[in-house]
């Protein structure tokens, strides 16, 4: 790939590593965090497909040349995706990133300030709350293959926002958060911190977007959530990437006791993208969904990697991820479920549908299971099928054309997911969304 | 020839019971050895000389000569699988291994003509009183050559072929030689790679067009030896419309040192012929069992794997069926049993690669005490195909609190009208049901046999009459002693 003109030196670059880790001179801890990553990304091997976390991923073709940070946008492109990052009505903030800079910061309530709700820019954090940060940020390892891209993450690790719910705070609102890419051939490493207190309720809507359809950048963003104690936390991720992104996102969760936690993770964009999604149950009593859902077209390949890890027992997992397939399309789903020797009593489950659209298009399904102990429940399936044509058949006889017939029953085939965002506004984004990915296609 | 007296182990499982309640897998029937005196021993390790030795002993001709020496630099050039297998294979020393010992190459027609010590090893294991019941043709393999091979005179005069590998190769190439190393490629993976190289004894048959076998084939694989390695070969041919069952057992004394099986089985069903074939892997728990095995199904026709492993300390086999002819079928049957010091990691690997194919797998396995047992699984459809279907259950039961179990399917579908699903379970017996048992007078100890025989109990039903007599009592037996 060569560099486009508009970046012109790359993430690669050391000397632009070391001059943007200079900033943070006054952090030092936060500049020694960012060399060290800088630093196992340097002595990482990028994954090959005889890696078993990277099976029947397109490894051939993961590049991370040509592409750089850029520099922030104009106040008038800033104005412009600001308007159109009002997507959810009813948030309790709003943050807006562009290029890796922090655009809009979020105007909390004085009733959220007042019972120390933290919703602010990771930048601001760093300077502003050394402690909290030390505590929790980057404190999980990565398990499922995407180190060296956690190492980029991190050595380049500026943008992003942390969110701390406070012990007993419910909030009912969603806190949102709008990632995007405008420059061609831009890097950005969006983070997101989530501290969930004891009792606390959190809600959060993250939508990864791009200004432009064909827009080419290399996304590699990370999510840290810590559900304390009897928290509840519920998160939507929009991963909607211009065509020409590769996006890695990788995802980590801890959940303590009676937790309650709940994920979406939707896939549109991007012309590869790969998530990794791990949760760890540290507590008894936690209840854990993880949701995915994607529509793939043209060329495009996301690749999901979950990992369900049982480390206390009596505790409840359940994932679910659904792939309509269109076109030359491609989804991987390798998802484990790993319980430790001593959880007994454990419940976990996890279901991959796939819907070929397209001849073309290939589903892949990687459904494991690792268990230690004895007494537990533990299930997992995987289907990869067409549309019924029993279905198909009764819309066609009551007029309704074929293609408009398979549309409605791909989406009917959908919204088992979207049911599960748990908000009406974010719902039809994002059924929009996918709406949308059957008329490109 | 020896006529040194017979060597009996202690009976292991009654000695073992004191320390560990569970390790009673039943291999009092197996666990015994004679000290013998082969004539033809190709020494420790593995080389070149190894390869030329086992060549002219067996006095095969030139290509097979090559085809070995190819074979065994692929073997030294391939890395172990450890990167997504286990770090026990790490274990096997190579160097310390006897990869060829026999008293001759040639096996004896009738029992009376058979050594006494090999007579009676074989008799202990009820062979021949089978042979005699329900089986249409027998080979016994002693270490590396078949002591004995007979096949009913009805059969033969159908026209079947029923030889082991060296003679196969030698009176019937215009057969064999076609289909050899096809299935499995030499390079397909490091120890069919170490088959190739030194394989000796196993079953080449060859079934006319049409020729219906009406009762089973069998070989039995007896390893007598410590420090030995056993690599038989089998090929089998259905020709058109053809039909065989063939069914394989093998035992060996319990040493305490480490053995090794590594045998290849290829199975070519050509239009319309059913091959199905049968296993009861029972070695003692210090042999690695690591075996290819695959069939090839043509157009209209059927393979089906019924395997059951309860036996050695790592088996890792995956019997696959490779469906390429329109409407082939192909279905894999999998009972594991996992106990202490034991891990069985199996499964079944379908190769969709023609139209309106169907294939199923049922594996089921149960870990025992610190047993543990895995299920890998592959399906594949690609992209040019329509109409093809695969059904995949595993379900594995978990006895002790400290047993294990993992699965790893491996999926891929493309193409059109294909379709797949594939469902897995882990669960342990439920207090419910041992209560209920037990209510009606039955001991813990039998409530949970029944509950285990009772999850295997639909694939039991699948194996031939003596054989799924003989599974029950096997678990029964493995299953003494796991609670309480």
């Amino acid at each position: 790939m060569s560099a486009v003109a508009s970046v012109p030196a790359g993430v690669l670059d050391v000397a632009l590593q070391s001059a943007e880790t200079a900033a943070f001179r006054a952090q030092d801890w936060f500049a020694v965090l960012r060399q060290q990553g800088w630093h196992a990304f340097q002595s990482l091997p990028m994954p090959t497909r005889d890696n078993e976390k990277w099976r029947f991923s397109d490894a051939r073709t993961l590049s991370l040349d040509g592409y750089a940070p850029a520099p922030a946008p104009t106040p008038a492109q800033a104005a412009d995706l600001i308007a159109r990052s009002r997507l959810i009505s009813d948030a309790a903030g709003l943050i807006v990133h562009v290029d890796g800079h922090c655009v809009l910061k979020p105007t909390l309530s004085a009733e959220l300030v007042a019972q120390g709700v933290v919703f602010e820019s990771l930048e601001d954090a760093v300077r502003a709350r050394p402690a909290l940060l030390q505590e929790h940020l980057l404190k999980h390892p990565v398990l499922l293959g995407g180190d060296k891209f956690a190492a980029l993450h991190r050595a380049w690790l500026r943008a992003g926002y942390v969110l701390h719910v406070p012990k007993g705070v419910e909030v009912k609102q969603p806190f949102v958060s709008v990632t995007w890419t405008l420059t061609d051939g831009v890097a950005v490493f969006p983070h997101a911190l989530i501290i969930a207190g004891e009792r606390a309720t959190a809600d959060i809507h993250d939508f990864h977007l791009s200004a432009k359809a064909d827009q080419r950048a290399l996304a590699i963003s990370a999510v840290d959530i810590h559900a304390g104690t009897g928290s509840q936390v519920r998160r939507l991720a929009v991963q909607a990437w211009g065509s020409a992104t590769q996006s890695f996102q990788i995802d980590n969760t801890c959940g303590g006791r009676d937790a309650v936690i709940s994920s979406v993770n939707a896939a549109v964009g991007s012309r590869r993208a790969r998530l990794e999604n791990t949760v760890r149950i540290d507590g008894p009593g936690a209840d854990v969904s993880l949701y995915g859902i994607s529509v793939a077209s043209g060329e495009q390949e996301f690749d999901q990697r979950t990992l369900q890890v049982h480390a206390a027992g009596h505790a409840k997992s359940d994932l679910l991820f659904k792939n309509a397939l269109l076109g030359k399309a491609r989804t991987i789903f390798s998802g484990l479920i790993k319980v430790a020797p001593d959880a007994q009593r454990t419940d976990a489950y996890q279901t991959n549908r796939n819907l070929l659209l397209s001849p073309d298009a290939e589903a892949d399904s990687l459904p494991g299971l690792e268990i230690e102990a004895n007494d537990v429940k533990c299930s997992h399936g995987a289907t990869t099928g067409q549309i019924d044509p029993a279905e198909l058949f009764y819309l066609r006889a009551r007029g309704i054309p074929l293609a408009v017939a398979q549309e409605l029953l791909a989406q009917g085939f959908l919204e088992e997911v979207l049911a599960k965002v748990g908000h009406e506004e974010a719902a039809a984004a994002v059924r929009e969304m996918l709406r949308l990915k059957f008329h490109q296609a | 020839m020896s006529d040194v007296t017979a060597t009996e182990s202690l009976p292991a499982p009654i000695a073992d019971t004191v320390d560990n309640p569970v390790s009673g897998i039943d291999q009092t029937a197996g666990n015994f050895s004679y000290k013998m005196d082969y004539e033809f021993d190709a020494g420790t390790g593995l080389s070149e000389k190894t390869v030329r030795y086992i060549s002219s002993v067996k006095k095969e001709a030139p290509w097979i000569l090559e085809f070995r020496l190819n074979a065994l630099k692929q073997f030294l050039a391939k890395p172990m699988p450890t990167h997504w297998a286990t770090k026990d294979l790490e274990n096997i020393n190579f160097d310390k291994i006897r990869y060829y010992l026999s008293s001759g190459q040639k096996p004896k027609r009738t029992w009376e003509e058979v050594p006494d010590d090999i007579k009676k090893t074989f008799e202990r294991l009820g062979v021949p009183e089978h042979e005699r019941k329900f089986l249409a043709g027998v080979e016994a393999q002693f270490d590396s050559e078949a002591a004995y091979s007979n096949i009913k005179d009805i059969v033969s005069k159908q026209g079947v072929i029923f030889v082991n590998s060296t003679e196969g190769l030698r009176e019937h190439p215009e057969l064999f030689r076609k289909f050899f190393g096809k299935v499995i490629p030499t390079g397909d993976n490091k120890f069919s790679a170490l088959n190739s190289a030194v394989f000796s004894g196993g079953s080449f048959i060859y079934v006319p067009k049409g020729v219906k076998v009406a009762q089973p084939l069998q070989a039995y694989f007896r390893i007598n030896a410590e420090n030995f390695g056993q690599f038989e070969r089998t090929l089998i041919i259905a020709d058109e419309g053809a039909e065989v069952t063939y069914m394989e057992g093998c035992t060996a004394p319990k040493f305490s040192t480490s053995t090794l099986h590594s045998a290849v089985v290829e199975l070519v069903a050509l239009k319309g012929a059913k091959i199905q074939y049968i296993t009861v892997q029972n070695w003692s728990a210090n042999v690695f069992n690591l075996v290819t095995k695959r069939g090839v199904a043509e157009e209209d026709a059927e393979v089906r794997w019924i395997d059951c492993n309860i036996g050695s300390r790592l088996t890792m086999k995956y019997p696959g069926v490779v469906l390429r002819g329109k409407r082939a079928r192909g279905e894999v049957l999998s009972i594991a049993l996992a106990n202490d010091g034991q891990h069985q990691d199996t499964g079944a690997k379908m190769i969709h690669a023609a139209d309106d194919t169907t294939s199923n797998i049922i594996a089921k396995s149960i870990s025992v005490g610190e047993g543990r047992s895995t299920y890998r699984g592959l399906v594949h459809i690609p992209k040019t195909l329509a109409n093809c279907r695969n059904n995949t259950e595993c379900d594995a039961l978990l006895i002790n609190e400290h047993s294990r179990t993992d699965t790893y399917p491996a999926i891929s579908v493309r193409g059109r009208k294909n379709s797949v699903q594939h469902e897995a379970s882990v669960s342990k017996v439920s207090a419910e049901q041992i209560f209920y048992m037990m209510q009606r007078g039955l001991s813990e100890g039998e409530a949970m046999s029944l509950a285990v025989n009772g999850f295997v109990n639909d694939l039991v039903k699948e194996f031939p009459m003596e054989y799924s007599v003989e599974l029950k009592r096997l678990i029964e037996l493995q299953m003494e002693g796991s609670v309480g």
